[in-house]
């Protein structure tokens, strides 16, 4: 039976282990395993949860070389730790998680580790759009954010599909940022901004809209709207795994009162200690950073 | 059957119990956890002091010889409430001086540095503030540096006028042509409303936590983000190896 990592929970997994070994010591274990992670996670939910986790999930390539792997294998490895740390986070309760898949400097990349990386994206997302049932079970509703013109056709295809499949879920989100840069969002706010006034002014033959008031003028609030991430609330932690501590072009505006945290292991090495990890050091921080937020 | 009613009554009493006492445990364990976290912290403190201490004194060499030529601007995020202490800010920037720091970017959320510019004018020279004139004061050639202070209103906002000067050059005439904005309209715009310093190489983050604090998003974009605690445990020796971790960071730009 092919396992498809994407939609691979808990319950088929144990069902699986059945199937396969009649091991009783390894059922025992398994159960303990996940009886373990529940009480901690009971634990830790005794504290605030953040609503909004982002990743930036730096480290691939340097994970390949450390094993000795190809490239791609770095990227395969990568995708699996994605999904242990989206099931934890799911588990904990954080109900958006957004992750920087692909940046529009990633363009620069040699034209065969770009083709490779389009290539792996069409093949996760088709084959998540196979196993809709399940996904659609978990409510998690997946949006991509970024110029998708600039994708890959079949993969924007693809985006697009999942996007529209997964559009009535309400219960988790998704959001994979794909050709995207702070650089690129913030204009773009700008003149969707724009479009939005002008549209005002010029409605009804160039009479002006009884509540546009000429003074008052494009706002922050107005940017906020027309960012790509205007979708979510501002995330309360940003991991960026390999221990690097900038952010490289992602979420620079959404990040005023963001907890950055930089955990030393590298992408693939990513797993359950590190969100644990995190989650805590924003409940220590959740005072300060609330009383900031009161403050703006 | 009064005697199935009464059991099924009292099992579930037991359960709720149970319950309540299981909420207590979790809640109990969680303080159990942050109060180890807690001494874990304090433990890491006394570390890093010995460290700093170390570094200051010459023990460690490698801190020592600073490639200060790839720190081009060097930029220091405090929190607002410890940046009222002007006497340990003018601490942090003695040191930096001393260091040999040319260029620095002072941000703090409320706007409680730029309210003392007068103080750091005097002592290290010539200071500027977003569209203001450049102001000098009196030159002491050894300890002088070029200062900006910025603030949470030269961030957000700012974008926000820069978006209203695009719109009056592009969209008040109906007929003129609207062309996608891009990093560079952006810039250009800010140009004009007086932001013409660079993006921070470093920035040192003095707070309880590692968090910009609502520094300018446009000027973040490949800026190392170190975070140096609260202001008043602040560590020269920890100041020299923040800079010389940075000198030996290797950037792709995403290439």
């Amino acid at each position: 039976m092919e396992v498809n990592p994407i939609i691979t929970t808990d319950n088929s997994l144990k069902q699986m282990e059945e199937e396969r070994s009649e091991n009783i010591m390894t059922k025992l274990l398994t159960d303990l395993n996940s009886t373990a992670r529940k009480l901690l996670f009971g634990a830790i939910s005794t504290g605030p949860i953040p609503q909004h986790i982002a990743f930036i999930m730096d480290g691939n390539r340097r994970f390949a070389k450390k094993w000795k792997l190809t490239e791609g294998g770095g990227h395969k490895a990568g995708f699996l730790a994605l999904m242990s740390v989206l099931k934890y986070c799911y588990e904990i309760g954080v109900k958006y998680v957004t992750v920087y898949a692909f940046s529009l400097d990633n363009f620069n990349r040699r034209p065969d580790e770009v083709q490779y990386v389009m290539d792996l994206m069409q093949e996760k997302i088709e084959g998540f759009l196979k196993q809709l049932t399940i996904v659609n079970k978990y409510g998690v509703r997946v949006l991509f954010i970024g110029d998708l013109k600039r994708l890959y056709e079949p993969v924007r295809i693809a985006a697009e599909k999942a996007m529209e499949a997964t559009a009535k879920n309400t219960k988790t989100y998704l959001l994979v940022c794909v050709a995207y840069t702070s650089s690129h969002e913030i204009p773009r706010a700008i003149y969707e901004s724009c479009q939005a006034k002008s549209g005002v002014v010029m409605n009804g033959n160039g009479s002006v809209n009884g509540d546009y008031n000429h003074e008052v003028g494009i706002k922050v609030v107005d940017l906020d709207k027309h960012m790509y991430m205007g979708v979510a609330p501002d995330p309360d932690i940003l991991v960026r795994s390999s221990g690097e501590t900038r952010l490289s072009n992602f979420l620079l505006w959404q990040t005023t009162d963001c907890l950055l945290y930089s955990p030393k292991a590298l992408w693939p090495e990513m797993g359950l200690w590190q969100v644990v990890w995190g989650i805590l050091k924003f409940q220590m921080s959740y005072k300060y950073l609330e009383k900031k937020k009161k403050q703006a | 059957m009064l005697y199935s009613l009464i059991s099924r009554h009292s099992t579930m009493a037991l359960v709720a119990e149970s319950q309540k006492s299981g909420n207590m445990l979790l809640f109990l364990l969680w303080h159990v956890v942050h109060l180890i976290i807690s001494v874990l912290y304090i433990v890491r403190e006394i570390l890093r002091a010995i460290e700093s201490y170390l570094i200051t004194n010459g023990y460690v060499k490698t801190n020592t010889n600073l490639n200060l030529d790839r720190v081009k601007y060097l930029g220091i995020v405090v929190d607002s409430d410890e940046a009222r202490n002007t006497s340990q800010v003018i601490e942090l920037l003695e040191w930096l001086s001393a260091i040999g720091v040319k260029k620095v970017c002072l941000y703090d959320r409320e706007g409680v540095l730029k309210k003392s510019k007068e103080v750091f004018m005097e002592k290290f020279g010539s200071a500027k503030i977003p569209n203001e004139k450049l102001v000098s004061g009196p030159l002491l050639s050894k300890k002088r540096m070029d200062f900006e202070f910025v603030s949470l209103s030269d961030g957000k906002e700012l974008v926000a006028k820069a978006a209203n000067l695009l719109f009056k050059k592009y969209y008040v005439d109906a007929d003129s042509e609207k062309p996608f904005f891009t990093e560079t309209h952006l810039t250009d715009a800010l140009k004009t409303l007086g932001a013409v310093e660079p993006d921070p190489d470093l920035l040192l983050i003095y707070g309880p936590v590692r968090c910009h604090l609502g520094f300018p998003a446009w000027r973040l974009r490949y800026s190392e983000m170190v975070h140096m605690g609260p202001l008043k445990y602040k560590k020269y020796g920890l100041i020299l190896k923040a800079i010389h971790r940075f000198t030996k960071v290797k950037q792709n730009y995403g290439s």
